[in-house]
This record gives structure tokens, sequence and C-alpha cells, in this order.
């Protein structure tokens, strides 16, 4: 056997259905035994696409998302994808192609440092010299971007160990392959004396929040956050990475914190004098200026990943290990030693105080205004099914996407959140629809972010991933031309694009899509219910909406969440 | 976990590391994009050639401790970390020197490296080249003893060191 050979067979053993590439000179020996696998091979148009559609598989479905590309341009093109991944510890693995070994060093046709450039994006990478080390190094990155905290491996791979017609790819397969990580181990196993004291803080607490984030998505914990939530009656907010972790529709949930975050949710976690932290990271756009934040709470910490404990801020208990282990543990406490006799009635009737004076609001349309981009969601929202899967840009469209949509199931929705990538969403929509084909799938976009990777929907049409992108066309980089005019005195700066240039319902076409363009309210909710009737190619609806929406509520750069600015609406109201 | 306490500034850590290439890339590369600080580091195979041990000295002023070595502890080539408290370590570092010493001063320049426990390693018709093992300490105040000489070159190892032993081990 070839190393050509035996990595697309590792890569089978591993399980891999799909993968997501872009061949070239370097990798080419490798994608000629994928043409007598099983594995389906997805032609994208660009190497960042199959990045971010490995991303959005790997949050659809829970299993690794795998992409290969060239060497050179091809693994530069990944990098971005690489770091979005490895913020958001999605599970990953890329394979790139490099020059052969004796090459390497030497400024060779298409040769860069892969491992080096990427060395800070992932959460560890291989260059493989020997062809018969493939198959134990394509099992070590699998382990180790599935394992512990997750993230992108990257396995670089030299064109002779791959190469049939030259000597050094020769190796031999066997089936018994065995790990070589002495340095890696992660732990998943709580300790006990924590949980106990963690309990114990949740019995005595009067304003306790369970303060959720991404982690609890990779744990596969959502059913045992609610099983938690519902046993304490404690609220629960849930961030950017984890919408969807606990129903939006149950009474304890209080939705988004942070920066763009709801009142109530920022708000009960700014009174709060206990904070349970689950697979969250005290992020900046959640906490807001650090010192003026949940001045009052004690917190516990429940991370995999233990430099997260203690790195932001302060845990009065820090608990090591798998949120999924963490809950059920502290499960098993509380009911064993009982729920402590707090008094929370105060608490409540806070917080349904706020949720009832200060929910997410928004003006009215009136006519001759485009549309209110906060209507389109809402209708989307009400249009599809239950569980829709969600793939957001980054922007003012992201922002409403998590505010406005209803999430009541993990893992539908899909988002950019640690790095913020404009152009994430149709790729990462067309991963998630390649890993779950049943679903419906929407895009939710900017035009800014559309113009950035737009070309994937050629590769959705061709290989048959029929998403839908509902395009918020406001004509601008709507985010930096909402603080220019919030906090830059209304001077815009290289923020307008254009409302007719490039004329999108006619490139959507040229792509193979169904396209619709929207100016009027009352042709939302058609265009909207034939965009989901259709299922055998992708459809783009052009939402011409108003670019002077501003996102509410909003946290000012270096303010504390406490100088929340909530919509005009609601500005006079006491809090 | 901060044991260094707020007495000391600099802390050591012996890190053992598989002995693969680009494993001090990784290492290095940590430190700089955390903004973490190295005051010394010294990097040599171990008696089991799989694994190297890097002795860093990190500056506590720059991360704390705890956030330092979490870091270095997700390094998937990282295999052990130790800390060693700077009360509780047995520090080492190597000096080679090269010194002007004019046959008139030689007598007096002996006389200082006897003292500290130094070794000559050549003669020259004007200079002298020395070497000297000793805590980091020691090879400072070695150093400034020297510079009235005239210090023609200077190379120091950067620290090694190991735990105290127990007095029953």
């Amino acid at each position: 056997m070839d190393g050509g050979q035996a990595l697309i067979r590792a890569l089978e053993n591993e399980g891999v259905d799909l993968l997501f590439g872009l061949p070239g000179g370097a990798i080419l020996p490798v994608y000629d035994p994928l043409i007598d696998s099983s594995i389906r091979h997805v032609l994208v148009r660009h190497e960042q696409g199959a990045g971010h559609m490995a991303s959005g598989y790997a949050h659809a479905t829970g299993r690794p998302g795998v992409m290969m590309v060239t060497s050179g341009p091809g693994a530069t093109n990944v990098v971005t994808a690489l770091c979005d991944a490895h913020l958001d510890s999605v599970p990953m693995v890329c394979i790139t192609g490099q020059v052969p070994v004796g090459a390497i060093g030497t400024d060779a046709f298409q040769e860069c440092d892969t491992t080096g450039i990427t060395m800070s994006v992932t959460k560890h990478n291989f260059l493989v010299t020997e062809a018969q080390d493939i198959p134990r190094v394509v099992k070590e990155a699998f382990h180790i971007a599935t394992t512990g905290r997750p993230g992108p491996v990257l396995v670089d791979i030299p064109k002779d160990i791959v190469d049939p017609g030259n000597p050094a790819s020769a190796m031999e397969w066997s089936d018994d392959i065995e790990m070589d990580l002495p340095g890696y181990d992660p732990d998943t196993g709580v300790d006990a004396s924590d949980i106990a004291t963690a309990a114990d803080m949740i019995r005595s607490a009067e304003r306790p929040v369970l303060y959720v984030g991404g982690g609890i998505l990779k744990a596969r914990a959502a059913e045992v956050l609610r099983q938690l939530a519902e046993l304490t009656g404690i609220h629960v907010v849930t961030t950017l990475m984890a919408r969807g972790a606990f129903p939006d529709s149950h009474d304890l949930c209080l939705g988004m914190p942070g920066m763009h975050g709801n009142f109530t949710a920022v708000t009960a976690m700014q009174e709060a004098d206990l904070l349970v932290a689950l697979g969250a990271r005290f992020d900046d756009r959640v906490t807001g200026r650090l010192d003026g934040f949940a001045p009052d709470a004690r917190v516990v910490h429940v991370d995999i990943d233990s430099a997260e404990l203690g790195k932001v801020r302060r845990a009065d208990v820090a608990i090591q290990g798998d949120c999924r282990v963490a809950i059920e543990a502290l499960i098993a406490d509380l009911q064993a030693n009982g729920l402590g006799d707090a008094d929370r009635g105060a608490w409540r009737s806070r917080i349904s105080g706020w949720q009832e004076r200060f929910p997410l609001a928004y003006e009215a349309w009136e006519p001759g205004q485009a549309l209110k981009p906060q209507y389109v969601i809402e209708r989307l929202r009400d249009l599809s099914p239950d569980d829709t899967i969600v793939a957001s840009g980054v922007g003012q469209h992201q922002m409403w996407a998590s505010q406005y949509w209803r999430f009541d199931h993990p893992y539908t929705w899909i988002n950019s959140g640690g790095l913020g990538t404009m152009g994430y969403s149709i790729p990462a929509a067309i991963g998630a629809k390649a890993g779950m084909p049943d679903r419906t799938v929407w895009a939710v976009d900017g035009d800014g972010c559309f113009q950035m990777t737009a070309q994937e929907l050629v590769t959705a049409t061709v290989e048959g991933f029929p998403i839908k992108v509902a395009l918020f066309n406001n004509s601008y980089l709507g985010m930096v031309r909402q603080w220019q005019e919030m906090f830059y005195d209304e001077r815009y700066s290289e923020v307008f694009l254009s409302k007719d240039v490039p004329d999108y319902k006619m490139w959507a076409q040229s792509m193979g899509c169904e396209a619709m363009r929207v100016d009027d309210p009352d042709e939302i909710d058609d265009a909207i219910t034939k965009a989901n009737g259709i299922d055998d190619r992708p459809v783009v609806i052009d939402f011409r909406v108003m670019a002077e929406e501003k996102v509410y509520p909003m946290v000012p750069a270096g303010a504390t969440n406490s100088d929340l600015v909530v919509p005009p609406s609601q500005a006079d109201l006491s809090r | 976990m901060n044991v260094a306490g707020p007495d000391y500034r600099y802390h050591t850590l012996v890190v053992t590391v598989e002995n693969k290439s680009g494993v001090l890339a990784r290492v290095a590369g940590l430190f700089a994009r955390r903004g973490f600080n190295i005051e010394s580091l010294a990097v040599a195979p171990t008696d089991d050639d799989r694994f190297s041990r890097l002795t860093i000295v990190v500056d506590l002023e720059s991360a704390p401790l705890e956030q330092v070595v979490k870091q270095l502890d997700k390094l998937v080539n990282v295999v052990e970390i130790r800390e060693l408290h700077p009360g509780s370590a047995v520090e080492r570092e190597l000096m080679i020197v090269t010194v002007e010493a004019e046959p008139d001063r030689r007598d007096e320049l002996v006389e200082q490296l006897d003292r500290a426990g130094g070794k000559v390693l050549s003669v020259g018709a004007d200079r002298m080249m020395l070497s000297l093992v000793g805590p980091p300490k020691r090879i400072d105040e070695f150093e400034d003893l020297l510079r009235p000489f005239g210090i023609v070159e200077l190379q120091r190892t950067g620290r090694v060191a190991l735990p105290v032993l127990d007095e029953d081990a």
C-alpha cells in the first residue's frame, strides 16, 4: 500500500463520510485513491469555504468536520477557518498537501510553512515525514480534535510520501494502530468535594443564574442542563455560542447575555449573587468592563479546559471536567442532600419585572421605510420548521438572528462567535445541510458577508445542498455603521457598499439558485413560504432592510453591563 | 496556586517535552502570543532520548504562574511540568567568559576565580578564558567582579534546576 491509499483508508476508519476540499499539485496523489473510496468529496470553490463547511458540519452533527486542501495557497486559505474553529472549539481535521520532504525549506513552488503558520490557530498540528506514520497520525489527529476541549487539528503531508511513483510512499498497513501521545491525556472526571461545595453554594444562593456557554453543546449536556434548571428552578442565560442549549420557550430561559444580550439576561447576571458558569469562558463580549461585571456574584466555574478556570474571573469553586459529568454530579448531590431553603421569591419577581418592562423591542415599520430586519427574522422563524438550522454571518444580522429567533433545540444555531468571521454563514450552512440533509437550513447573511463567500452557492447547487439564504441587504457594513453613528458622531467612514451592485438576484440566479427580492413587508411571508417549499436547489432572498436600524440593547465598548443602552422606547423606564 | 508568593519575581518551571522537531517553537510561540515573558531558557535531551527537558524561568510580572502552567500543559507535546519554588530548587548555571588579563593583574584574577570556585579554561598573552558553575546569583556576583578587569566576551547558559532532595531520599 502507498501513503495516499493509507491516508484515505485511515480517514475511512475514522468514520469520515464527507470530505470538503479542493485539489492541487502537492495533494494530487491523495485525490487519486479518493475516487475508489466510500468517502464523498465536496468540491468547494475556495478553501476557506471548505473550512467553514467542515465547521458547520461539525456543529450540526457533533462529528468532526474534515477538509483537504493543497500546499501553499491552499493551506493559507484555510487559516481563517482554522482560527475560527480554534476559538469556537469546533472539532475538525484538516489535511494539507506539502512539497516533498526533500524540498521543504527551499522555497519550493507552492511551499509554505503550514505547521508554523497554523501552530497558534490549531489545537495541534503534525508534519508527517514517513508514509508509515500516516495511519497513526490520522488516528491521533481525530483523537485530539474530538476529546477534551475540541478543536481543529491539521495534518501536513509531503507529496513524496503519498505519491505511488516515489519509493518513499511505500508502507505496510496494519489494523493495529497505537497512538503515541505521552503528553495528551484529557481529563473529564470531576472532583467530588468541589461538586459538594458548588452544590452548597447553589443551595444558599438567593439570586443564582446558570451562565451557559458553548461547552454545554460540546458536552452533549443540554438534557441534563434542563434537569438541573428544573430541579433547582434557577434561571438560565445562553451565550451566543450556546443558543439552543436551553429552550428559549422555557419559563426559566432568560435568553442571550452580553453586549447585545437582552436586558433581563444581562441584568440578572449583573445582580446575581451566584453565577454557575457551565462551559462558558467569561468572554469580553459577555462581561463588558470586567471590573464592573457581576460585582456581587460568587462564581462556580465548570470547564473541561482548566486554563479557562480563573483566566478572566476568579472562581470561588473551579471544577475542571466535562460539563455533563459535572451537571450530573450536581444533580445527584442536590437530590441527595436537598435543595436548601434560600428565599428566591424577591429575585423571581425582579426578573419577571425586568422581562415585562424590557423585552426585546424595535419600532414599528412605517410606510416608505425599507424592511425592519427584526421583523424579517420573526417571520422567518414563524414560517420555518421548528427544528430549522440557522447559520449566521457576523454583524447586525447575526445579533438580530440570535435575539429574535426562538431556539428550542440544541444544534440549531451555528455561528462564528469567537473570531467573528464575516462570510461564515453560507459555507457553514452548506456543511450543516450536508450533515443533516433532511433539515431545513437557513443562512442568515448580511450583504457585506455575502460578498465574501457567496461563491460557495455554486458548490451548493452543483453538489446538491439546497440551503436557503436570507440576505439582509442594507447596503452597509451595518455593525460598523452603527458604531460610527453612535460613537463617531455619525461620521461614516468606508461602510457604504451599494444597494444595487452587485445585483444579488442575478448573481444568485447565475449560481443556479432560485432568487427573489423583497422590498415590501407584505411580500415577506410569500417569499419565505416559497423558499421553504423549494428543495431542489438553493434559494436566495434579497431582503432590502433599513440601514438606520440599530441593534439594541447594547453595552458600549469599555462600559460595564450596568450601563446597558436600551432601545429609545424604553429609555425612560425605571430599572 | 502561585506558591512563589509576592517575594519572588521569577519562578522556575522544569518542563518535560517530547523530543520532536518544532516543540521548542511551540513553547516559545505560546509564551509570545500569550504575553508571558521568559527570563531564562535552557534545553537539553534527557536520559530518555524520547524526551527533552526545558528549564524555563518565568517572569511572574507578565502573567500569573497558574495561567502559564495551564497553557503550557495544553500543548500536546508537553509531557510533564514541575514547578520549582525558588526556595526549594537547586539551580545551576554555567558561565564562560574571556577577560582582559595583563600579566601584572593575573594573580589577582586567579585569586578571585579560586575563591568563586571557577576554572581557567585557556590562557592567552593578554587574556584568559574562565568558567564558573554555580547558582545564578553567584554567577551574577562573579560577573560584577570581573567587570573592572574588562570583559571581552561572555556567555551564560541560562539556568537548569532540580528540586532539592528530601532528607530521606
